[in-house]
């Protein structure tokens, strides 16, 4: 079946074999930062922005896709030029194994581009469904609150 | 935040004590592919694998034919495919504490998810189809779930092949399903606990658990141009991988690579060589690149969990609060096979019983084989369970002599330059090795913990209301290495711009150890850390390291590296000397620079420039190998305070402090998220996590809607103190910092639970129904 999509901004055209699931028609088409931790819908780890929403890219699929905008983490960013949540990432020290992180991310900026400044239950709320076993989430939290300073334009702090 | 020490102590350090970020940070919040499935080679195939559904069962006849004839499928492997060489999973220096009892495939299962044939196909839809195809015929056999009954005579037996053995000269009696026995007394605890006022005693179990590491086990094999076997594995381990691998298929150790990219977490369960053999073995079937990736169910099923334990504590203390006498016995589950069965319990007393001065102690601890999933490193190692059982008795013991809790253990915590006999007593494995403590700030870690938790004002106030609130605590040690069995190597060499690469075995599994080792050598050299170029853990290219565990990584590699980048430094000032016409004493590094007297410089480009291409050329390089010859303990103390719901014994953490003595922290907020990360872990297996077995002995909760970790939404306040500490063998005074963290949440929080409601919560998980249940056994007695 062939998709018509824009992916990471650039308009694409894939071929989804019968069956296949949204996660690895982007694992096939080098988009790594989508991972498969758990393909039921219950990690987090392949979280990304399908027409703006975070969707779990294991529960799509892929056929539901066509003439959709998807974003993934490598289509935000990268270490060259990265985008603000990714660099707060790094600096709150809310990246481990790192496994989690382009899901995580993604679900953060999901909620950001909805809302700008959450409070921290919309935040909790919103990245319930990416489960990090490294970091106990305290470190993600801070990296999300200095994301949220920095693109609400406000000098950040530490 | 952390607790300082005398500024007049402190030295001025200029990298180590920084929280610089990740080296790999970027790379990993970017989505690079960096993981072992993060490439496809060209005609890579995909591998799966035909799990027993018996718990014990002879195969009598496996035929692959029907599935090797479907389309795309390349090979079937049985048990008559592979060598049959005994060897171990267990990811240990050699030779291994673990009993030989693995082959890559075998004709017998001993477990509900044991490996029964390994398929690669072109498609991993044609690889499950392939499974569907492959015949089995089985003997059952009776099967054994419970520990200490399969030590019983005449239990079933699930090792009765004749080349189990343990290669190391420990007790190891497989006709009796007995993995390991350890015991060792010191003084004479009868005799104590006649003597003794009061003598305490309780059983405590600790479940079934598993790592769930967000990336599962994976492995990717190819051969490379030179027909040489490439291993691409998510491993804490490399170089044992290699050697395993080696011996498990009679393959030249020669013509093994093993690669360790970025590992998506480990905690213990890929210090394990669990993949790797099969997956090769496909390789070399077929020739070509093979990727075996776990699914989430196999993870839980069979990857590795923590090893249950039934601990029983017998204690002895006189009125005035002073401790006579310990027994500690455990019997410790393995499971199927005797990966770490004895080392882990081995730890559970080595771990624990220094932490007090017991003027008597027993231990006393068997590991046994049943047909259930296997037991694995963990992050705590025995420590974990050991901790539990010592710490819930402390706070028992302290209020039969009616003093605080704090109090208490403030009295009997082992201090600074005196020794424990269990040092000498219990290693792994073998006799221990004699230390004295070099560093502690245990007191402080007590003291802060308390004052932060507001212990003294929260303590014995559960509240009117139906939701009661309690705080406990617990105190805690782990080691840093094993002494006398780790060994760690580093290679650095200079670059024109005065740049170093640092190539060192040990292995980063998201942890941060190669930001940690870029940091001891930046302090060496007076650089900034974005100098040190680091690589970990490719076997052709690192110099060796045991691997990721036994938390050796910051305190032993990071010797390794500190020594190899002090003989460089030598070299460049020796360099810089010979350019300036001067003595080298009297020169050193600063800021990219060599400096003198007289104000003499020259950058460490311009040195490095002279010694490549100007004069007597030669490479600025060194190397530098380390083993232990002492663990240092890190210390804590914690402080959970919880809500208990007595109308639906729901138990929410929501408070938790850790104050941490890990020694000098080279980089704080990593050590943070260590420690945050382990008792959050701890506090999720602590209220809910467990495996749920059926009659068969099939875990039937092997996904995340039945077996919870805590999420965002689950998470307490969590506050780490970091302690600080200098300990003069470490480098810079580092301790280790990763696995202590996740022995505190099970105590603390069952004497949290003690404090709020007058109920003891000895067997984990504390979940809502037994929490209940031994409310309502409470208001019956009291009736």
């Amino acid at each position: 079946m062939k998709l018509n999509l824009t992916l990471n901004g650039e308009a694409r055209t894939l071929d989804a074999q019968p069956g296949e699931m949204l996660l690895e028609l982007l694992r096939r088409n080098n988009c790594w930062s989508v991972k498969n931790g758990c393909q039921d819908g219950n990690c987090g780890t392949c979280v990304v922005q399908v027409n703006g929403e975070a969707v779990n890219a294991c529960l799509m699929m892929a056929g539901q896709v066509q003439g959709a905008e998807i974003l993934t983490c490598e289509g935000i960013g990268n270490p060259r030029a990265p985008h603000p949540i990714q660099s707060h990432f790094v600096t709150a020290a809310a990246v481990q194994c790192g496994y989690c992180t382009p899901g995580l991310i993604m679900s953060t900026k999901a909620l950001l581009d909805r809302v700008s400044a959450p409070s921290d239950v919309e935040i909790k709320e919103a990245l319930d469904g990416n489960l990090c076993r490294c970091t106990g989430y305290v470190k993600i939290m801070d990296a999300v609150h200095g994301a949220i300073e920095e693109l609400s334009g406000q000098e950040a702090t530490t | 935040m952390s607790v300082q020490r005398d500024p007049a102590q402190k030295p001025d350090y200029t990298e180590v004590g920084r929280s610089v970020e990740k080296v790999d940070g970027l790379a990993l919040a970017c989505g690079q592919p960096v993981y072992t499935a993060d490439m496809k080679p060209p005609g890579m195939l995909y591998a799966r694998v035909l799990r027993s559904r018996y718990a014990h069962a002879r195969i009598k006849h496996i035929d692959g034919s029907k599935a090797l004839a479907l389309p795309g499928v390349k090979a079937v492997l049985t048990h008559h495919d592979v060598p049959r060489i005994v060897h171990t999973t267990a990811g240990q220096g050699f030779p291994e504490p673990s009993p030989y009892d693995t082959f890559v495939l075998d004709n017998k299962v001993r477990f509900v998810g044991d490996r029964v044939a390994a398929v690669a196909a072109e498609t991993r839809e044609a690889a499950a189809e392939a499974l569907k195809h492959i015949e089995v015929e089985y003997e059952q056999l009776e099967p054994i779930f419970d520990a200490e009954a399969a030590l019983e005579p005449g239990a079933p037996v699930i090792h009765d092949e004749p080349e189990a053995h343990i290669p190391i000269p420990v007790p190891y009696d497989p006709t009796r399903n007995l993995v390991a026995q350890v015991e060792f007394e010191v003084g004479d605890v009868e005799k104590a606990f006649a003597d003794a006022d009061i003598v305490r005693g309780a059983r405590y179990t600790t479940p079934y658990a598993q790592h769930v590491p967000l990336e599962p086990h994976v492995c990717m094999t190819w051969f490379d141009d030179n027909g040489r076997l490439v291993i691409r594995t998510s491993t804490q381990v490399p170089f044992h991988a290699r050697r395993i691998v080696a011996q498990a298929l009679d393959f030249p150790l020669r013509k093994i690579r093993v690669i360790k990219p970025r590992v998506g977490g480990g905690f213990g369960t890929k210090q394990e060589v669990l993949l790797e053999q099969l997956c090769a073995s496909l390789t070399l079937k077929t020739g070509r690149p093979v990727l075996f990736e776990y699914s989430r169910a196999e993870e839980w099923i069979s990857g590795r969990v923590r090893h249950p334990q039934a601990l029983t504590l017998k204690t002895a203390v006189n009125k005035d609060g002073g401790i006579q006498g310990i027994l500690l016995k455990t019997v410790m589950n393995t499971g199927a096979y005797g990966s770490h069965g004895l080392t882990v319990v081995c730890n559970t007393g080595s771990k624990t019983l220094p932490l007090y001065r017991w003027p008597n102690m027993k231990f006393d601890a068997q590991t046994a084989y049943t047909n259930l999933p296997v037991g694995g490193a963990y992050r705590g190692y025995g420590a974990t369970q050991g901790a539990f059982a010592m710490e819930c008795q402390m706070d028992e013991l302290a209020e039969a002599c009616g003093l605080d809790p704090v109090e208490f253990r403030l009295r009997h915590i082992i201090k600074n330059g005196e020794s424990s006999p269990v040092f000498k007593a219990l290693g792994e494995g073998k006799p221990g090795v004699e230390q004295v403590i070099t560093s502690t700030e245990l007191e402080t870690c007590l003291k802060v913990g308390a004052e932060a938790s507001g212990w003294y004002e929260k303590r014995g106030k559960p509240g009117d209301g139906p939701i009661k609130r309690g705080i406990g605590l617990a105190a805690l040690m782990q080691g840093s290495s094993i002494p006398h069995i780790d060994m760690a190597a580093a290679s650095i060499k200079m670059n024109e711009d005065g740049s170093f690469n640092l190539h060192v075995g040990a292995t980063d599994l998201g942890t941060g150890s190669d930001t940690v080792l870029a940091q001891i050598a930046a302090e060496v050299l007076q650089i900034p850390t974005d100098y040190v170029i680091v690589y970990s853990s490719d076997t052709d290219i690192t110099p060796f390291d045991v691997g990721a565990y036994a938390s050796s990584t910051t305190y032993l590699s990071g010797q390794a590296v500190r020594d190899a980048a002090l003989d460089v430094r030598g070299q460049v000032l020796d360099r810089a000397a010979m350019m300036l016409g001067v003595h080298a004493s009297t020169l050193r590094v600063q800021g990219l620079s060599v400096v003198g007297a007289g104000g003499k410089e020259l950058s460490f480009s311009d040195v490095c420039l002279h010694a490549m291409y100007e004069d007597e050329q030669v490479q600025i390089a060194a190397h530098a190998s380390k083993i232990s010859h002492t663990s240092p303990p890190p210390f804590a103390a914690h402080y959970a305070e919880v809500e208990v719901d007595t109308e639906l014994g729901s138990v929410k953490v929501v408070n938790y402090v850790a104050a941490v003595d890990c020694g000098q922290a080279i980089n704080p907020k990593l050590a943070e998220g260590q420690t945050e990360g382990a008792v959050l872990n701890g506090i999720s297996y602590t209220l809910c996590e467990e495996y749920i077995f059926n009659a068969r002995g099939r875990m039937w909760n092997d996904d995340f809607n039945y077996y919870k970790i805590f999420t965002t939404r689950d998470y307490p306040d969590i506050k780490t103190i970091l302690v600080e500490s200098h300990d003069p063998t470490g480098p810079f005074g580092a301790k280790s910092v990763s696995e202590i963290n996740i022995n505190g949440p099970m105590p603390a929080i069952s004497n949290a639970i003690y404090d709020a409601i007058g109920v003891r919560m000895r067997d984990a998980p504390f979940t809502a129904e037994k929490v209940l249940a031994a409310l309502k056994e409470k208001q019956s007695q009291s009736e």
